[in-house]
């Protein structure tokens, strides 16, 4: 699709009076459009520094700005607006608002790493989607993602129990997200296993919900799991200067 | 490659440490039996990894890719250090994909052998160090053991008249790195057009068709907390392998298995795309070219109905 510079100017900054007369002579429509000229001034210096410091974000710095990860990536296919180029640009610039323009669809990356196998300089686009999609929840930009909702109810069960089983994960994710369980294709979904299965396996999928797939002699990986992830919590509160960003709305609050 | 190193082969892959991993377990049983009967029928012996836990699937990366490398490395150090055993075999993508990459990042990354030298200590278990063993898919172990003369030999019930594409999806291939062994020159497996299905299903009789999304995404990271768009990934996949002749789709992972199977009836419910392909576990294949009876292979476990299909074509 060959671009246009007149689509790349948003709608919002782009002025047409419908009926202008200027020294006699009607300018009224195209003839009178006026760009907006936009000035940057919301730069956050430390946004590159503060996505590298996530997992998955280390080499951001590496990105030359060829855009073989855009051209192969999976959803960039069905949704031109996710562009990871572009988004490594931004951030490596500083241009937090501008990336908050996409806050909504950064997370949607499947992670199929075909940008990992395109890039040429090892940057791992696919790391820095899950660190972006990290930093906007830990900055409080977007709600956590079904998807991080879902990773979390998965490790939840791993760290817990040493083995996950699925039936359960999908059981809490759709009551953690608020979403009916039965939806309408899983109904058409089970009755086509119903089809299929002996009533013998149907019984061990519905005894699976009691029973809780475990390792044994789990309890030191656990703890061991736990505290890693509490020591990397901090680690991250503090590389995104998350206790100062508190204390600031705090004492906004204490002036009013 | 040298005839000693392809016997080598053979023999260390002639009994390997079976790691099923949790999908197996559950939605992926089908994958589960029809691998055992397979290497039951084949003569190759497994020992389930004991006391295993799961690599952490797609998921766990995604709190700390750290996290997910020690429970990887956990499995690996029970079956180098408790079973005494040198390959592990995993037919899960997710899972292979997961033991290759601590392997690779505990060859090369100082910080993770660190983090996961304290993970493990403090767990109670040996460190598992890079290169205790190896970790091969079960692609690798039917190819490598048994291969294509082999197959030839035994097949009973040949897959001929059959068209099938092969779906590989993206954890067998990428991100490139983490399998060194793969691209290395002729009879090695390439990560851009994968073909030891093929290769195999051949042998038993298939008649192979020109598959492009061999290595395309099925969007299974999100296939529950973004539907809409697995939907439409897998939708593109079914309809690309019917529009390229194909009457069966053959999958090596049981979350790109059912992950198609679902949203195949989702893609119909949603879309109003509605698609025949049957969706067919490469060791269910294989194992009824064997002579095996569909139900040993756990056709019966499917969610997409292929009982008629195969019997059409001779295999039941
Ligand atoms: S492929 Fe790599 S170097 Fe090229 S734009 Fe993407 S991240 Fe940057
Ligand atoms: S991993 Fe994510 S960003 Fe990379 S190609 Fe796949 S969907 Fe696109
Ligand atoms: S990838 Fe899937 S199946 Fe393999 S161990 Fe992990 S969760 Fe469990
Ligand atoms: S194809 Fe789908 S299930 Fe298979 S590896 Fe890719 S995302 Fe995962």
């Amino acid at each position: 699709m060959p671009i246009h510079e007149k689509s790349l100017i948003r709608p919002e900054n782009l002025h047409v009076q419908e009926k202008i007369e200027v020294d006699g002579i009607d300018v009224s429509g195209h003839w009178s459009t006026f760009i907006e000229s936009r000035v940057v001034t919301d730069y956050n210096e430390q946004l590159e520094e503060e996505i590298a410091s996530l997992p998955g974000g280390e080499f951001i710095h590496r990105c030359w700005q060829c855009g073989s990860c855009t051209n192969s990536c999976t959803v960039n296919a069905i949704n031109a607006d996710f562009n990871p180029r572009y988004w490594i640009y931004l951030i490596r610039t500083g241009m937090e608002e501008e990336l908050l323009r996409d806050k909504e669809i950064i997370w949607q990356c499947v992670s199929c790493n075909k940008c990992t196998y395109a890039c040429p300089r090892d940057v791992v686009p696919e790391g820095v989607m899950k660190a972006t999609s990290h930093w906007l929840e830990l900055k409080g930009h977007t709600p956590k993602s079904n998807s991080m909702i879902f990773d979390e109810i998965f490790s939840e069960q791993v760290i817990a129990n040493g083995k996950i089983e699925d039936g359960r994960t999908v059981r809490r994710f759709f009551a953690r997200t608020g979403q009916a369980m039965m939806q309408p294709w899983m109904v058409e979904m089970i009755k086509s296993m119903m089809r299929n299965l002996p009533i013998g396996m149907l019984t061990r999928l519905g005894l699976a919900n009691f029973i809780t797939p475990r390792t044994s002699d789990w309890s030191g990986a656990r703890d061991a799991m736990n505290e890693y992830i509490a020591e990397r919590e901090a680690h991250h509160r503090k590389a995104l200067r998350l206790d100062d960003l508190v204390q600031m709305a705090e004492s906004e609050v204490g002036s009013r | 490659m040298s005839d000693k190193k392809a016997k080598s082969k053979q023999e260390k892959y002639g009994e390997v440490a079976y790691y099923p991993g949790c999908a197996l377990e559950g939605s992926g049983s089908a994958y589960n039996s029809s691998t055992k009967a397979l290497g039951k029928a084949l003569g190759l012996k497994i020992k389930e990894v004991e006391n295993w836990n799961c690599c952490g699937a797609m998921e766990v990366k995604n709190i700390d890719p750290k996290l997910q490398t020690y429970l990887s490395s956990r499995v690996m150090s029970i079956a180098a250090n408790k079973m005494n055993m040198n390959t592990v075999m995993a037919p899960c993508n997710g899972c292979y994909h997961n033991l290759k990459k601590a392997e690779y990042d505990l060859a090369n990354d100082e910080e993770t052998m660190e983090v996961v030298d304290r993970l493990s200590k403090k767990a109670g278990h040996e460190t598992y160090e890079a290169g205790q063993v190896e970790t091969i898919h079960a692609l690798d172990w039917v190819k490598e053991t048994i291969g294509e003369e082999g197959l030839k030999e035994r097949v009973k019930n040949s897959l001929d008249g059959i068209k099938i594409a092969n779906y590989y999806g993206c954890m067998y291939t990428r991100p490139r790195h983490i399998f060194p062994e793969k691209d290395a020159g002729p009879g090695s497996e390439s990560t851009s057009q994968p073909h030891f299905m093929d290769d195999l299903l051949e042998a038993a009789g298939a008649e192979n068709v020109e598959f492009p999304l061999k290595t395309a995404c099925c969007g299974g990271a999100h296939t529950l907390s973004d539907s809409d768009t697995s939907t439409l990934l897998v939708s593109n996949i079914l309809q690309a392998a019917e529009a390229a002749g194909a009457e069966v789709i053959a999958t090596e992972c049981p979350t790109c298995h059912s992950g198609l199977e679902m949203h195949q009836i989702r893609a119909e419910k949603t879309l109003g795309i509605k698609t025949n392909v049957k969706i067919i576990y490469f060791t269910q294949l294989l194992g009824m070219a064997l002579g095996l009876k569909p139900k040993a292979v756990g056709l019966h476990e499917n969610i997409s109905n292929s009982f008629d299909f195969v019997k059409e074509k001779g295999l039941a």
